[in-house]
């Protein structure tokens, strides 16, 4: 699972060779998906771009963020990340169909007025 | 009650599209009004479907990649976090890019005086999703200066899109931009099925 640094590198096949190949994860992720460890797989158990995957999301954070924080295409994170999440090293959040309601969006309306 | 696996901490999240033309100002405006230093990722677009496993082709397929910039504003109190993603700007090729625009709260059209053309697919991508938007004209030094109705005849906005002024490097004045949209997003109630 660890990838050769050196040649190779910034072609579009180094990337696909982090996931054997892969290009579909096995649970369907969004940019603004939630992350987080669940502590149950130690990292050290794991292959390079696992791990560092894996210490990425001590918090709640996107995949987006993931994917910035590897350097890795958002495509490859997410395969990445479903692998973490089938093995049970971490559990996810999809964004709520629910979330846009008045309610939630009021609050996020007085959370940026006091940014003012 | 917090499970075993902790997922009852999760923050709600949500997604905020700033679009507009090369160089109008979308990087700044997310720079601005994010609490992290914007950070870049980037998807291949493929014209192509990767519909098996298989490498053969991959590098053919991959045929262009974009890069977006994307900040964070996180409100603790309630526990929501707002993201902002900047479409890429070089090209037009985002709009292939549905995963951007789907569940996307809003977005901001920044537009330049300079080159309003270059906003107009931005805005006709919106209006075809329904996606609640508004236009927000980054004043730049030394552009010329237009009141908001000129902008609005010209880009032939609907009445009800807002048109305000900004300057995507100011905190305040970009924050209130986001403001603005929000509002926009609560007045319109199509926008709020739930």
């Amino acid at each position: 699972m660890t990838v050769p640094d050196g040649e190779g590198s910034g072609t579009w096949m180094r990337p696909y060779t982090v996931t054997n190949g892969r290009t579909h994860p096995t649970t369907a992720l969004q940019l603004i998906s939630m992350v987080r460890t669940t502590g149950r797989v130690p990292p050290e158990r794991l292959g390079g771009e696992h791990a560092r995957a894996l210490q990425l999301c001590h918090f709640p954070t996107s995949v987006a963020e993931v994917a910035a924080h590897l350097r890795q295409p958002v495509a490859i994170t997410k395969v990445l990340l479903s692998d973490l999440i089938d093995s049970g090293a971490v559990t996810t959040r999809a964004p709520s169909a629910t979330a846009h309601s008045t309610d939630l969006l009021e609050k996020v309306l007085d959370g940026l007025r006091q940014r003012l | 009650m917090v499970s075993a696996n902790g997922s009852d901490d999760f923050p709600t999240q949500f997604k905020i599209l700033i679009a507009g033309g090369f160089g109008a100002g979308k990087t700044t405006f997310v720079g601005s009004t994010s609490e992290i230093e914007p950070l870049t990722t980037e998807e291949a677009l493929t014209s192509a479907s990767v519909g098996t496993d298989s490498l053969e082709g991959v590098e053919n397929k991959a045929t262009t990649t974009v890069a977006m910039d994307f900040g964070r504003i996180t409100f603790s109190l309630h526990n929501l976090v707002l993201y902002l993603f900047g479409t890429p700007g070089q090209n037009r090729f985002w709009f292939m890019w549905d995963e951007l625009s789907r569940g996307a709260l809003g977005a901001v059209v920044i537009a330049d005086t300079r080159r309003l053309q270059d906003c107009f697919a931005a805005i006709e991508f919106f209006e075809q999703r329904g996606i609640p938007f508004l236009v927000a004209v980054n004043e730049f030094d030394g552009s010329f200066r237009y009141e908001p109705d000129e902008v609005r005849n010209a880009l032939d906005l609907k009445a009800n899109v807002p048109v305000l002024l900004c300057d995507a490097r100011d905190t305040r004045s970009a924050t209130g931009v986001l403001i603005s949209l929000i509002e926009h997003v609560l007045s319109t109630s199509q926008a709020c099925p739930a």
